[in-house]
């Protein structure tokens, strides 16, 4: 029998266990683990590593235009191919493009780019995996000169797509080169053609350390070693326009490392200092665009020689010259870890595509291969409950948006919006249901006729049988356009409804006592009933009219052009009135139930001592049954909060921070029914829905105790009496 | 006594009662209003209307009229209706023109509307697919002549009976040859595993493999006969534009001309129809039709969390009763049920996605499913997860009940038992829980009403829009906990909310929503009913 009792306990600790379970893989650090220290595979000064997407097999370009592919595990080599460069041309440059695509640009010493891609190419013959590297040179044939004259190309950034391919370089002396190359389909024969444009950009620096090029070809950024760097855009016709001057590292500090984010619309700067900032162009709401230091990371010290962006995700890993590597998340704010590798200091840093392991390597000449676990990383208190700057917008915000069409879309999985909708909701369903609750549980519990009494509470149990499914479907389906139809009868009611009742029980008085003493105290509900039905059809019969009067026949136009407040229609009137409904009986039942358990000599003692019915109620009952009524608030506020299927159809489900009564909201507990099925299991998604979940059972939890503790300490303080 | 001065009366709190009964009343209003219009709009829905006729311009409209507003004229103003100029409220009518098919949609609003009439011979006809239609009688099968109404309704009283045999035979006899198909499949690959798989087996699995194959393709044959002989005759008919319109005679489930209706014919079509809407299973995207299997999924789910919740739930509430001092213990698990009582429905409906099917459901296909992976058996939301997770929601619902009851049972009973040599376990036995069991009825229904009505845990733990087919079925072991079901209440938030034509859905959203209420306040009541009489008969013992 202890077991069965217990049963209840462990129910409730395994709900908050298993919830819990879910929820700390997103807080927990990133372990990495040194799978394999070699020496350096293939010989010549390393340019570039790179990583297949199992991390199985990696590739490394050298300085002499060898590339070798080798095992990441024990460093041997698989396969050696060459850029193929003629003999008397050396690499002067390189510029890896975005990293998805695997394409590395190399500029040479005699004017010209080489344009290589390295590919991994998954196989399954009989059922095991197989991976055969592979290098292809693209472009080959175009010419791909970027300066006409023999000269290096020192500085150089590639972007390619399917569509076009942009070169961008730089050589001491000269105007920077922009090359494109642009696939143009002839209609007639379905041919497709390559044309090649020039053009030529002047530029205000003596020297250029590093030249980025968007993968979108359309922003150049240009930028010296001591941080001054240019921001050029080049439009659709091709033509190139200076837009901003900015200094990206502070006065003293040398700029030695510059990256794009993954998507390339942030770029991250690596100063000699260790810190890291991201920067991105920022359009404020006079449409000015700025590029924009928008956060900062200093949990580095030495110089960062390499940052290198996540294939998909907003974290990157940055490599310093003390031998450190660490880990970031951008949007979140969040140093993951920082861990040293070697200590002579690193020279080279590559990620696999999945960010799942790395290889670097140390200027001792060691290939240093780590495996990494890190799945969540973009989940911090800043990025779940404090303002976050996202790419593209113009400000910090509160945003809860999980998928998007495309696939470069960010997840925005801020709990704000999601916790103020909630809050929200449960507001104006408190202050609907609070006064109708409590009002009526006085009334039922002290002055009700016993045998209207026994009406009443089935009544009222009835309603809070109700499943709430039906009070969503009439909210959204009836009472959205009915109030929308009817929007000034509702102000209307608001204050015909109390005045009405006092009026009518004003001139009661005066009705001859023959039949005023026929209904007695405890009846009053019976003989208001009627007037109920009369004042609301009042309302709103005469909610056309006042509308056609006062607002030229449309409400809601005047709403929106003269007040310039937004209209949804099913918003928080719809939800107050719909969930309010659905928490009274809640209050109601603990309130009637406290009220009528006071004892009788206390109120009766009251009275004989001259008060009035009315202070005996206010100064006797109401003291007294004061925890109970405490108690049955906090219960029906921990229903409002939780409830889910009115709030579900009762609002658009918008994720908006805005305390308006015309708009709705987008609750906690309705974005996890909403969201739930369609998230993959062990994502951050999926994971961040349990948070949720976690805090709305935190929070009823807490919400439960209290009342169930305090209702116990005032109980028994009043017991004596 | 005459009427106070305002002061006065104002002083005396009289007016804070009157407000306070007004609360009251206010409630109780709000309730049977709200339960009248679920009755009217619900209990509406199958009342065969008249079908109107009106003239907009050159058109000529067939349709039953479903609303009439008025509405000012700067509301739609946006709109592009073509209206007069000065007056402030328009009249509108929404009428259900139905034809979709020709016009592209069901409904329509109609402005200044006009003389409307009556046509007495026009027919309804409802379709498997594209909404009712709404049109004139021309010839049936070629055929014209003044009896082609009782014609057409021969010809559909044959098809309809080769149609349920077709439908018998697509749903259980090759519904149990796919059945045992996928149990032959699942065989051999659990050989396959367990690496057992011999010639001599593979023979024998071939064998009846092939025999069941003939099967399917004798029963495929059967089929197509009985396609063949309804998929020719068709019914040309005429809508209000004259626009002729041929419609084959299989894809019309009924042929009525309402504006001929006697009130008994009303009476008889409008109780079919109420048949039609519980026994019948749903047509076109669940706007059409019955919501019978709905009805059945709720039943089923309910009666296992009940046979699941009941002992749990009795069990903790006699501990807490009859076994536990008063301690912190109970204290404790007191706070529990509390707390289990306010944790909202959508947490258990996680906690039940991640918990039980993910976890234990994936726990077990690894152990006694091996041969159906990758696709899951119980590591997908079903009937016996939806059931687990509602057992763990009512629970608390089930121990405060029992708890009342064992605390009205009187001291003096179980001191008699005790006095007369009982031991505590067969007091508890053979007296206390015999006595409180009416309690624990009142525990049951309470928690099958809040079962019944709960949708948000069940859309994570197995409810689905439509299931293919239903969880209890010929097929061994018959009840089939694995599989997902369809459930009332998520029927009316899918058909209210999802559902593409949305305007035609809602009366049958209004009449699904009436029969859940209905169901629940019966619930409701004897539940209460059982607990009133309880307590009075406890009176009685205790004087």
């Amino acid at each position: 029998m202890a077991i069965g009792g217990s049963g209840v306990i462990v129910a409730i600790v395994l709900i908050f266990f298993y919830l819990m379970y879910e929820v700390i893989p997103l807080f927990q650090s990133p372990a990495v683990d040194p799978v394999a220290v070699y020496s350096i595979p293939g010989d010549g000064h390393t340019l570039l590593y790179a990583v297949d997407e199992q991390a199985e097999i990696a590739v490394r370009y050298t300085d002499s235009g060898e590339v070798f592919f080798f095992d990441t595990k024990t460093g041997k080599l698989i396969l050696q191919n060459s850029l193929g460069l003629p003999a008397d041309v050396r690499i002067s440059s390189l510029a890896p493009s975005d990293p998805q695509t695997g394409i590395i640009g190399f500029g040479l010493s005699d004017g010209s780019v080489r344009l290589v891609r390295h590919r991994f190419i998954v196989s399954f013959p009989n059922d095991i995996r197989k991976i055969v590297p592979k290098l292809e040179v693209i472009l080959e044939g175009q010419d791909l000169r970027i300066f006409d004259e023999r000269v290096p190309v020192q500085k150089l950034a590639v972007q390619s797509s399917k569509k076009s391919t942009t070169l961008v370089g730089w050589s001491q002396d000269r105007p920077i080169s922009l090359i494109r190359f642009e696939q143009e389909e002839d209609f007639l024969s379905d041919q497709v053609t390559l044309k090649r444009s020039v053009n030529q950009i002047k530029i205000l620096l003596e020297k250029i350390g590093y030249l980025a090029l968007d993968k979108d070809q359309q922003v150049i950024y240009a930028a010296d070693y001591q941080g001054i760097l240019l921001r050029y855009t080049i439009d659709r016709r091709g033509t190139v326009q200076f837009d901003q001057q900015v200094q990206i590292v502070k006065a003293g500090e040398t700029l030695t490392s510059l990256a794009f984010l993954s998507g390339s619309l942030s770029l991250l700067v690596g100063a000699s200092n260790g810190a890291i900032s991201q920067w991105f162009i920022v359009t404020d709401h006079e449409n000015r665009r700025a590029l924009t230091r928008i956060r900062e990371f200093h949990s580095q010290q030495a110089p960062i020689i390499s940052i290198v962006p996540e294939f998909s995700r907003k974290g990157f890993f940055a490599a310093d010259a003390s031998g450190n590597v660490g880990i970031y998340h951008a949007t979140a704010h969040r140093t993951l870890l920082v861990r040293q590798v070697s200590a002579s200091g690193l020279n080279s840093l590559a990620i696999s595509p999945r960010a799942d392991a790395f290889v670097t390597e140390s200027l001792s000449g060691k290939t240093h291969f780590w495996l990494v676990e890190n799945d969540h990383p973009e989940v911090s208190w800043s990025s779940l409950w404090e303002r976050v700057w996202y790419e593209n917008y113009p400000e910090p915000a509160y945003v809860w948006q999980s998928s998007a069409a495309t696939n470069d879309f960010e997840p925005k999985l801020s709990l704000m919006p999601l916790s103020f909708g909630t809050l929200k909701a449960a507001v104006y369903a408190m202050l609907v249901a609070t006064p109708l609750a409590i009002f009526g549980a006085v009334y039922t519990g002290y002055f009700m006729a016993s045998r209207l009494r026994q009406v009443v509470k089935p009544a009222i149990e009835v309603m809070e049988a109700l499943p709430t499914v039906i009070l969503g479907f009439l909210a959204g389906l009836w009472l959205a356009p009915t109030l929308e139809l009817y929007l000034p009868g509702v102000l209307i009611a608001l204050v015909l409804l109390p005045l009405g009742f006092l009026s009518f029980a004003y001139l009661w008085q005066f009705i001859p006592a023959l039949i005023r003493v026929k209904v007695p105290d405890g009846w009053i509900p019976v003989i208001l009933l009627p007037v109920v039905g009369f004042l609301g059809w009042l309302s709103f019969a005469l909610s056309v009219p006042v509308e056609q009067l006062l607002f030229d026949g449309d409400i809601r136009d005047w709403l929106t052009n003269d007040l310039g407040i937004s209209f949804d229609q099913r918003n928080s009137i719809v939800v107050g009135l719909a969930m309010g409904f659905a928490v009274i009986p809640t209050i109601f039942s603990i309130t009637e139930d406290a009220v009528f358990s006071v004892p009788k000599h206390l109120t009766v003692g009251s009275l004989a001592l001259g008060a009035t019915t009315w202070q005996t109620m206010t100064r006797v009952v109401l003291l007294t049954a004061s925890p109970g009524i405490f108690s049955a608030l906090m219960i029906g506020l921990g229903r409002a909060v939780g409830e889910t299927m009115i709030v579900l159809m009762a609002t658009g489900n918008t994720a908006i921070m805005d305390f308006s009564i015309l708009q709705g909201m987008r609750t906690l507990s309705a974005n996890i029914a909403v969201e739930m099925p369609e998230s993959e299991v062990a994502s951050t998604h999926y994971r961040v829905l349990f948070l949720a979940a976690l805090v709305l059972f935190l929070f009823t939890f807490i919400v439960n105790t209290l009342a169930e503790i305090v209702r116990h300490r005032l109980r028994r303080r009043y017991s004596s009496l | 006594m005459n009427g106070l001065r305002s002061s006065d009366w104002f002083r005396s709190g009289a007016p804070w009662i009157w407000l306070s009964a007004a609360a009251v009343s206010l409630s109780i209003f709000t309730v049977s209003s709200l339960i009248i219009l679920l009755a009217v709009r619900g209990f509406g829905h199958f009342w065969p209307d008249v079908v109107v006729e009106i003239n907009q311009g050159n058109r000529h409209i067939l349709g039953e009229i479903r609303q009439v507003e008025s509405i000012s004229a700067s509301r739609l103003k946006g709109l592009g209706v073509g209206l007069p100029a000065g007056e402030k409220m328009i009249e509108r009518h929404l009428i259900k023109t139905g034809n979709r098919d020709i016009t592209g949609s069901d409904f329509g609003w109609f402005y200044q509307v006009g003389k409307i009439q009556v046509p007495a011979d026009v027919y309804v006809l409802e379709r498997l697919e594209w909404g009712n239609f709404y049109g004139f009688l021309n010839a049936v099968n070629g055929r014209q002549g003044s009896d082609i109404s009782q014609i057409l309704q021969d010809q559909l009283a044959r098809i309809h009976l080769v149609q349920s045999e077709i439908k018998r035979i697509e749903k259980i006899e090759i519904g149990a040859v796919n059945f045992h198909l996928e149990e032959l499949r699942l065989k051999a690959r659990r050989l396959e595993l367990n690496g057992h798989l011999s010639a001599a087996d593979q023979a024998v699995l071939d064998a009846e493999r092939s025999r069941l194959g003939k099967q399917y393709q004798f029963l495929q044959r059967k089929l197509k006969e009985h396609y063949d002989k309804i998929s020719h005759g068709t019914v040309s008919m005429t809508t209000g534009d004259q626009t002729g319109v041929e419609i084959p005679l299989y894809k019309i489930v009924r042929a009525y001309q309402p504006n001929q209706f006697s009130t008994l014919d009303r009476l008889l079509f409008y109780f079919e129809k109420i048949w039609e809407f519980v026994a019948d299973e749903p047509r076109e995207a669940n706007t059409e039709g019955g919501i019978f299997p709905a009805i059945f999924g709720t039943v089923l789910m309910v009666l296992i969390m009940s046979v699941l919740v009941t002992p749990m739930g009795v069990v903790a509430a006699v501990y807490l009763r009859e076994y536990a001092n008063q301690s912190f213990f109970t204290r404790l698990i007191r706070i529990a049920v509390n707390n289990l009582a306010g944790v909202p429905s959508i947490v258990y409906g996680i906690f039940g996605l991640g918990f039980f099917v993910y976890f234990l459901g994936g726990g077990i296909d690894q152990l006694f499913y091996p041969e159906s992976l990758p696709s899951p058996v119980f590591g997908t939301p079903g009937l016996l997860w939806a059931s687990v997770t509602l057992a763990i929601l009512t629970l608390p619902v089930v121990i405060v009940a029992t708890e009342e009851g064992l605390a009205r049972i009187p001291r003096s009973i179980r001191e008699g038992s005790l006095a007369l040599g009982a031991t505590k376990a067969e007091t508890l036995w053979r007296t206390v829980i015999p006595m409180a069991s009416p309690a624990i009825m009142t525990g049951m229904i309470l928690a099958i009403s809040r079962a019944a009505g709960e949708v948000a845990p069940l859309m994570l733990v197995g409810v689905v829009k439509l299931a293919p087919s239903l969880p209890l079925d010929a097929n061994f072991p018959f009840l089939h906990l694995e599989r997902k079901f369809m459930h009332m209440g998520f029927h009316i938030f899918d058909v209210g909310f999802q559902s593409p034509n949305i305007e035609a859905a809602r009366p049958l959203v209004y009449a699904t929503a009436l029969l859940l209420v209905i169901v629940i306040i019966i619930l409701n009541l004897t539940a209460i009913a059982v607990r009133n009489h309880l307590r009075e008969r406890f009176r009685a013992l205790e004087n």
